[in-house]
């Protein structure tokens, strides 16, 4: 333990540094499947012949392996920063577009009539009514995605494309179990964090009315 | 393209590797996870301590598990067996248990009211009604399999994750593609034979028990 503190304290620099690129690749990655996968997963619940195929696609981006999907997309993006993000991306996307789907659809019928009954235009309905209702499914599955992204990061460093698996790397190659150690523990860290922080989210979006205890 | 063209054979026996290594994972995780399952439903105290002992795991990057793995068991197919076993006990164990605790009490009393003991309910009502959900996170624990043992090649285990990673350490897309293409077609290969056994399940007892857990948006994480 004595020895694990020395050596963060000789790579502090580098942890934190590796820490925060691995947090700005993680949130851009979020930021653009977000931007995405709302959008397409408000349509994907207004129109079922659209739902399976959008749905279909996003599965694959799961189904994929994501070393693999470095490597498939490695030929049209070269190695480094984009290859990473464009694969954390692809793979951040179904949490989201199926809840929000998911969340949508859920909100019951009864209340979309009210809503109608009140004069509501489609639009006021959505971001009015449905939207609210579906954001707490929505924040869980950015949080489903965040952790996964948290995680997948890691192997930004096969690509070049830095992060905590940069510090894995080198903890492998000089059989440094500290510093692997120094890779490993800020990554949990970050992965429960992004876990209860969301979680927090998800509680705070909650509607008022809808919120347990 | 042309390099899995010219190197076919490398390639189908990476391939070959790559299905045992998860064939085998699958087996144990199958033998340790549901018998795990079935005790997190029986005993309610001690459902959420194992489902959260797994859950740690799920926050641990996998190439990160398989690091700490190495200096026990060295390199190799042992850290890559093992670090699978551990990733797929939550899917496994957590579905079993659902699908357990989702078997309709109705049935369960017909059972007990047949004079079934505590085994033959488990084994004739209880686990054929809840195979629907087992099996759904079987699926679930062979796909992310296949996708986590690509990395498990960084630790010497062989597999398609071979061709990945020397192809990007040598900057070359050929290689890189010649391993990622077949990894992710067997990934979707099984992830639909599962859906066709998932289907096969769910018809066997269509007369009986209820709906799993919905389908929500599922954890993956740690590929």
């Amino acid at each position: 333990m004595a020895r694990f503190w020395e050596h963060f304290l000789l790579y502090r620099d580098e942890v934190l540094w590796l820490t925060q690129e691995h947090i700005v690749m993680t949130l851009t990655a979020l930021g653009l499947a977000f931007v995405i996968a709302v959008p397409l997963g408000i349509l994907a619940s207004r129109s079922k012949a659209l739902q399976y195929p959008i749905l279909w696609l996003a599965g694959l981006g799961q189904t994929v392996p994501s070393l693999a999907l470095l490597g498939l997309l490695m030929p049209l993006l070269g190695i480094g920063y984009p290859l990473a993000i464009a694969a954390l991306t692809v793979r951040a996307l179904l949490p989201i577009l199926m809840n929000t789907t998911t969340g949508i659809m859920n909100v019951s019928d009864a209340v979309i009539e009210s809503a109608k009954g009140m004069g509501m235009t489609r639009a006021e309905i959505l971001w009015m009514v449905e939207l609210p209702l579906a954001a707490p499914l929505i924040a869980a599955g950015v949080r489903t995605a965040a952790v996964q992204c948290v995680s997948i990061a890691t192997l930004a460093a096969f690509v070049g494309a830095g992060g905590l698996g940069d510090l894995i790397f080198q903890g492998i190659l000089e059989v440094s179990t500290t510093k692997l150690l120094l890779g490993v523990i800020p990554a949990a860290v970050l992965a429960l964090g992004a876990e209860f922080l969301l979680g927090r989210v998800e509680w705070w979006i909650t509607p008022r009315g809808l919120r347990e205890a | 393209m042309s390099y899995l063209l010219d190197n076919w054979n490398q390639v189908a026996a990476l391939a070959g590797q790559h299905l045992v290594i998860v064939l085998v994972a699958m087996g144990l995780s199958t033998a340790f996870g549901v018998p795990l399952g079935i005790l997190a439903a029986r005993i309610k105290s001690l459902g959420p301590w194992i489902l959260g002992t797994f859950g740690i795991f799920y926050l641990i990057p996998s190439l990160a598990l398989f690091a700490i793995l190495v200096p026990f068991t060295g390199l190799g197919l042992e850290p890559a067996i093992i670090g699978l076993v551990l990733y797929s006990q939550l899917p496994i164990v957590r579905n079993t248990a659902t699908g357990l605790l989702n078997v309709d009490p109705a049935l369960i009393e017909a059972a007990r009211g047949m004079g079934m003991t505590r085994a033959q309910r488990l084994f004739m009502v209880e686990l054929p009604v809840a195979l629907p959900a087992i099996v759904a996170g079987l699926r679930v624990a062979a796909v992310m399999s296949v996708g986590v043992a690509t990395i498990a090649a960084y630790v010497g285990a062989g597999g398609l994750g071979n061709l990945i990673l020397r192809g990007m350490q040598l900057l070359y897309p050929e290689m890189v593609v010649a391993g990622a293409l077949p990894a992710a077609v067997m990934a979707v290969a099984v992830d639909l034979a599962f859906v066709a056994l998932e289907r096969l399940a769910r018809r066997r007892v269509a007369a009986g028990g209820r709906e799993g857990a919905a389908p929500q948006a599922e954890n993956l994480a740690a590929v």
